[in-house]
């Protein structure tokens, strides 16, 4: 593992990443006007973020118990409409506690 | 540069740089004890802002890795961010510059999409600098201190704060989906095809950086189709 190795699986990491993200905002600087994708790009962050969290959470804690005592809280605490940082800090504190108690 | 603007997406990214934090830490802390030198995983760390992406890579560079391997792994676990890139195009401002739009297309990462997406106005240059300078900063700072304090976190409060940043994804998708029906369906749909491929076990093949890509075109294509968006809806002030 030489050091030129390292800097060029860096570049090529970083590289590869940036242009995954920079080529659509780049390439689409008008608004699209067909009522399907602009629908399509509404439900898109829905989709993708219920999709990454769901069943990943009952699992990124290391006890299952715990896991969903922490997620419970939070589609409880997101239902009344608290804050990302209320909601986030919420779910934690209830599986640290969890944890605590020995689950 | 509007100082406002930007202060309000550096608070915005508080939650976000809490969550990286402990996850980042982990990641230094697991690089430095597999014998990554701590330069480069504060270095992979500044300028690939990623998490999966960016293990997987370490990983593969801890294994002795061809350059192609390394490049077609991060291109297929990253591809999900060329869909959010797509979407956050359309929110950011009409005026916004080139040079401004190739620096904000940096910092897409889930979560700062996910907050920009709850912005209620057009995403300006401004406060997108903000979003994004607070979560680098976390995201760096942490992996530092990861790497230099190797072990030192207890695993119950690393634990405790890795449901952090899905609590936040949490409360961005259930209050719309409290009042939107069309939201609702989304979310359902879209946890019902997760578990199936994460469970079922041809589906399983497909998992990581594929799977949530296939989900979120299926699952968006299908709500479009079911609930077409009014115009006026839309328009932001």
């Amino acid at each position: 593992m030489t050091v030129t190795y390292i800097l060029i699986s860096i570049a090529i990491m970083a590289g590869m990443t940036y242009l995954i993200r920079v080529l659509p905002m780049a390439i689409f600087r008008k608004k699209i006007e067909s009522p399907f994708i602009r629908s399509f790009l509404n439900y898109v962050p829905y989709s993708v973020l219920a999709a990454m969290t769901f069943p990943a959470i009952f699992s990124c804690t290391g006890s299952v118990p715990s896991a969903w005592g922490g997620c419970i809280v939070a589609i409880l605490l997101a239902y009344w409409r608290r804050g990302l940082l209320t909601v986030a800090v919420g779910a934690s504190a209830a599986v640290l506690i969890i944890q605590l108690i020995g689950f | 540069m509007k100082k406002e603007e930007f202060a309000e997406g550096l608070r915005d990214g508080i939650p976000i740089c809490l969550g990286y934090l402990s996850v980042s830490f982990a990641y230094g802390m697991m690089a430095v004890n597999s014998g990554m030198p701590i330069w480069s995983t504060v270095l992979i760390s500044l300028s690939n802002l990623t998490s999966a992406g960016q293990f997987a890579g370490t990983n593969l560079i801890l294994a002795g890795g061809t350059f192609l391997e390394i490049a077609m792994t991060t291109f297929i676990i990253n591809i999900r961010y060329f869909l959010m890139s797509l979407t956050m195009s359309q929110k950011v401002e009409q005026k916004m510059t080139m040079p401004q739009r190739l620096g904000i297309s940096f910092g897409i990462t889930d979560e700062i999409f996910a907050v920009s997406m709850q912005h209620p106005r057009e995403l300006t240059a401004s406060y997108m600098a903000g979003l994004i300078a607070t979560p680098v900063a976390g995201w760096t700072a942490g992996t530092f201190f990861g790497g230099v304090l190797t072990s030192l976190m207890p695993q119950i409060i690393s634990n405790a704060l890795n449901i952090a940043l899905y609590g936040m994804f949490i409360a961005i998708i259930i209050p719309p989906a409290r009042e939107q029906k069309a939201v609702l369906f989304t979310v359902v749909l879209a946890i019902i095809m997760s578990v199936a491929f994460t469970y079922v076990p041809v589906l399983t093949l497909l998992s990581g950086g594929w799977g949530i890509i296939l989900i979120t075109i299926i699952v968006s294509a299908i709500t479009a189709w079911l609930f077409p968006m009014k115009e006026e809806k839309e328009e932001v002030s």
